[in-house]
């Protein structure tokens, strides 16, 4: 693929007589052929669709393949290539809207609304979609309602006739305001926030606010009175592990990058949160993006690197736009762009905004992305830390990871590492949300207590404790009888689940896990990208098992098969969407073998939640 | 010792599975020094007996008659055999599953009104989809091919002669 | 630089430096069975037929896109491998509609030479049979989506060799689906050349060539064709 990288302004002076806007959304593109992306989100914003003469357009102006262009714009769901109703409505299906009957309110209201709409192609009035996970887990089950002439607004605890309600009012052009944003609540103690520090206690939309609370101080510090490998040693000594999943000691990566060979290199902030129930990274973006921005560009100071991208995740509109002002206002006041604080080190950082799909939080699939491709994985190695974007040395951290850098800078390499248990230094950022009381964000040290975070959401609601999901559709479950475990990397590691990015999941003893499996199965065979066998045919495959094991028409061998693909995908599958996703069934299936060995033919739902004939319905 | 009771069956498919079995030619003679062929649509027995060892299945599993018949198999075989691409996998009668059995029929069978024609009772009903034998009852092994060569079918039959259980 | 020195199957053999673990183990006379792999295009190492065991590594590593290296231990045929490749191999021959006997490719298919390879005599998994669409709008070839394993040889050929770019993937998942330009019928194609590379690097039937008796396939060599593209453009 195209090797040259940042050029200038193209000279977009085609002939554009079908969409004469395109011309001017082109010259906005610095790096065409690579900002295909961008310029498909801006132009579904101008036209409400793309449709195959707009997208052959735009491969001509950008010179790219017309089949590459479809390709890109049919991988990514954001996009639409059909005109979408005059009034759309979005039930979403993240984990906390499913336990809580999200999937089943979307069934309802597509049997409810089929024949009087006529369906959601075509120029209809109405069209009904799932939407993946908002984000918004405390107003589960969530409507979002999107009208061309009105913003979208959300509306929580939907059942199908409140649903319609709202529809009708939709239609007849009053719809009740509903929230324009998600609210995030944060939980805890606020003295134990390192990451989350200043959120809510500064306007995230002002420069001067943010500098107040001490941002930028600790780039500033890094430029005039360290090394970069001063900065990289700080880091390493701080213990800090990669924020987003894996784990990874984040000093060594820098050193990795700052050791590669290259004169360009590059910074990349993972904000693509794309688990079904974590909103922890949205919550940082939204309420401190200086803090993300700062981080990035003391990893740039320490790696060598002067560019950066920050990947938000599609759903985030708001993030994404506080994102934008806030590098404008930081480049306006030297603490972002060319010479900051009048040294000779400049970083500049683009926004990019995901497109609907999970499997661009993995490394090389975002790096795809950002270059304006379809998210699919390549091989490692080669690792970006050696040849990332556009071939050069990359860094890649998880925006929380960035979070964590000014503190460190700031208080010491010490200070951080004496906050958490051995090997798992510092805090962590977890979303909690699902069967409690109040769903939000908490900060608390490595290896606190599972009760302890299950307290700060105030306790089970609906039931007993069953088992809290950790990891989202790349992790699994703790049980009751481990709910003094302490949360860290190792010991979640011991349960057979991870920490992932930190979304959690409580469950009461009302729900049933083998429906929980299916709800992760049917996420991961919608997110696999379809590049590699295992996960492409497997997660279908698997899904279908679960579909029968959920209708109690499946048997032993069945259930065998299931988990023989399991271990199958986890084994061979290329990126770590398909290694991680059997983990939530070979999880459930570990704790709660006897529901699955319950659910087979002739058997029941022991939580009388999967629908079948002769079982204890609950509805 | 006595003669194996050798069965043959026919659902879904073209007969071109015993005909291949017919192509084992002299070696039918052999075949049939071993066996005794207690059911077969190549000879005129009207129900599958009880006790059969061994019975070889052509073809899918595509109405209602093949499910009961496959189950009737089942319930009396010791070894029983898929036979053929049709009973391995669906093969040409499965061609029909992609489109569906309602566009299919209507297809093969149309009526006036863009359906398809009605049937009497005497027609097995088809099923929504046709399946490989062995997704309707346990199936011990397999013989592929469109049609299977006679050389699969008689090393099949021969590892099951020389199994201690066979015909004890 | 010195040749790699590395043992396959408890072989000592030799390669070239940058040479795959695959090319380390054919030049070797070790032969590991392969899809979505072809001499002359860049590794996709997508279809995960050809993964090997490296002693120390974690989990398999695909043969066709890996670098061999000095010292390595590689088990190309373990049990858990077969296993692991006869499930792969099933799940293809689920995924989409592969009747042989009335496939033009029937005997000549390189998925079908690999599961009697393995010795698939069934598949386990369920059928999918989804509805798919023949594209034969193109004067001399046809698409017949039925028979597609999602390989992208045609992709990589089409792009890296010939340089049309007329073929890519839509969507995502199960729904991708291999296509040319704006997903439009292959006979109103305006990038491609009807070189018929494609045709010729397909491993199964879901490119073929109209009204010949055959497939024709496997005529062409590409390798030389790459060189001769090289030479062309230097």
């Amino acid at each position: 693929m195209g090797t040259s990288v940042m050029g200038n302004n193209i000279d977009a002076a085609e002939n554009l007589p079908d969409y004469p806007e395109l011309k001017q959304l082109l010259g906005r593109t610095t790096l065409p052929g690579h900002e295909l992306i961008e310029l498909l989100h801006a132009a579904q914003q101008q036209y409400g669709h793309l449709d195959q003469p707009l997208l052959g357009q735009i491969a001509r102006s950008l010179k790219l393949p017309e089949s590459l262009v479809y390709g890109v714009a049919s991988f990514y769901h954001a996009f639409r290539l059909e005109p979408p109703g005059r009034t759309r409505c979005a039930v979403c299906t993240g984990t906390s809207c499913h336990i809580k009957g999200g999937t089943r309110l979307l069934e309802q209201l597509q049997q409810l609304l089929d024949p009087a709409c006529g369906g959601s192609s075509g120029d209809s009035r109405l069209s009904l979609e799932s939407v993946r996970c908002l984000g918004a887990c405390g107003m589960a089950p969530l409507v979002r309602i999107e009208q061309s002439s009105t913003p979208a607004r959300l509306y929580s605890q939907m059942t199908p006739d409140l649903t319609l309600n709202l529809l009708q009012s939709a239609m007849e052009g009053g719809l009740p305001p509903g929230e324009a944003l998600a609210p995030v609540r944060l939980l805890g103690p606020a003295s134990q926030r390192i990451v989350l520090a200043n959120c809510g206690a500064i306007d995230p939309d002002s420069l001067a606010s943010a500098r107040a609370a001490g941002a930028y101080t600790a780039l500033e510090q890094s430029l005039r009175r360290m090394s970069p490998d001063q900065v990289c040693g700080q880091i390493r000594d701080s213990g800090l592990r990669g924020r987003g999943g894996g784990g990874y000691p984040t000093g060594l990566k820098w050193e990795l990058v700052r050791s590669a060979p290259g004169k360009r290199k590059f910074v990349v902030a993972n904000g693509d949160e794309g688990d079904p129930g974590a909103f922890m990274d949205r919550t940082l973006m939204e309420l401190d993006p200086h803090r993300v921005l700062e981080g990035m560009a003391i990893a740039g100071f320490a790696t060598g690197a002067d560019h950066g991208f920050i990947y938000v995740r599609g759903e985030y509109p708001l993030a994404a736009r506080r994102l934008r002002a806030a590098i404008a206002e930081a480049e306006s006041a030297a603490c972002l762009g060319r010479n900051i604080f009048g040294t000779p080190f400049t970083f500049q950082v683009r926004v990019r905004i995901g497109a609907g799909a999970f499997v661009c939080g993995e490394e090389t699939a975002l790096m795809a992305s950002i270059m304006g491709r379809r998210g699919q994985p390549v091989i490692r190695p080669p690792y970006p830390a050696q040849h990332g974007l556009w071939g050069r040395p990359t860094l890649i951290n998880n925006v929380e990871t960035f979070g964590c850098v000014a503190p460190i800078i700031l208080k010491g390499a010490a200070w951080f590492s004496s906050i958490g248990t051995p090997g798992n230094n510092g805090t962590k950022v977890f979303s909690i949300s699902g069967d409690v009381t109040v769903a939000g964000v908490v900060e608390v040290p490595l290896g606190t207590p599972l009760r302890q975070i299950l307290e700060m959401a105030g306790g089970v609601t609906g039931g007993d404790f069953k088992a809290a999901q950790t990891g989202g559709a790349s992790g699994g479950c703790i049980t009751a009888e481990h709910l003094d475990i302490p949360v860290d990397y190792d010991s979640l590691t011991g349960l057979g689940t991870i920490m992932g990015s930190g979304g959690m999941i409580i469950i009461n003893d009302r729900r049933c896990m083998v429906d929980l499996a299916r709800f992760f199965m049917r996420f991961c065979q919608s997110e696999s990208c379809g590049k590699c066998t295992p996960c492409r045919a497997g997660t279908e495959q698997a899904l279908r098992l679960l579909d029968a094991l959920c209708s109690g028409e499946a048997d032993l061998e069945q259930l065998e098969r299931l988990e023989e693909l399991c271990h199958l995908m986890r084994e061979t599958s290329l990126c770590g969407l398909g290694m991680a996703a059997p983990n939530p069934v070979l999880s459930t299936l570990r704790w709660f073998r006897q529901e699955y060995l319950d659910h087979l033919r002739n058997g029941h739902c022991p939580a009388g939640v999967c629908r079948r004939g002769a079982a204890p319905c609950r509805d | 010792m006595r003669p194996i009771r050798l069965a043959t069956a026919w659902l879904s498919g073209c007969s071109g599975c015993h005909m291949s079995l017919l192509n084992l030619h002299h070696h039918l003679l052999e075949l049939l020094l071993k066996c005794e062929l207690v059911y077969s649509p190549l000879a005129d027995i009207k129900e599958y007996p009880a006790g059969v060892d061994i019975a070889l299945v052509e073809g899918a599993v595509g109405n209602a008659d093949n499910r009961e018949m496959a189950a009737l198999i089942r319930e009396r075989t010791v070894w029983v055999v898929s036979l053929g691409d049709c009973a391995v996998n669906g093969n040409v009668s499965g061609l029909r599953n992609p489109i569906g059995r309602e566009a299919a029929l209507a297809a093969a069978y149309p009526a006036e009104n863009g359906s398809h024609q009605r049937f009497g009772s005497d027609v097995p009903l088809l099923l929504p989809r046709v399946l490989p034998l062995h997704q309707v009852i346990r199936v011990d092994a397999f013989i592929p091919g469109c049609p299977p060569l006679p050389e699969d079918i008689s090393r099949m039959l021969a590892s099951f002669f020389k199994q201690p259980a066979a015909g004890g | 630089m010195p040749r790699l020195k590395l043992s396959i199957d408890g072989i000592p053999v030799s390669a070239g430096p940058g040479a795959t673990i695959l090319q380390a183990a054919r030049a070797n006379g070790i032969d590991i069975a392969t899809l979505c792999h072809l001499k002359g295009l860049i590794p996709a190492g997508a279809c995960r037929i050809c993964i090997v065991e490296v002693a120390g590594g974690r989990r398999p590593v695909p043969a066709c896109a890996t670098r061999a290296e000095s010292g390595m231990v590689i088990t190309t045929a373990s049990e858990r491998l077969q296993a692991a490749r006869r499930q792969i191999v099933e799940l293809l021959l689920a995924e989409r509609n592969h009747q042989c006997p009335v496939c033009v490719m029937n005997n000549n298919c390189e998925l079908q030479a690999v599961a009697r390879r393995f010795g698939i005599d069934h598949v386990r998994y369920g059928f999918i049979a989804p509805t798919l669409t023949v594209d034969i709008s193109h004067e001399r070839f046809g698409l017949d989506h039925n028979r597609c394993i999602l390989c992208r040889r045609c992709v990589r050929v089409c792009d890296q060799v010939e340089g049309a770019h007329t073929w890519d993937v839509r969507a995502r998942g199960t729904a991708s689906r291999i296509i040319s330009d704006l997903a439009r019928p292959w006979g109103e194609s305006g990038s491609c050349t009807g070189c018929g590379k494609c045709v010729q690097a397909c491993p199964t039937g879901a490119l073929f060539e109209k009204d010949v008796q055959g497939t024709r396939k496997g005529t062409l060599c590409l390798e030389k064709l790459l060189e001769w593209r090289r030479r062309r453009t230097r």
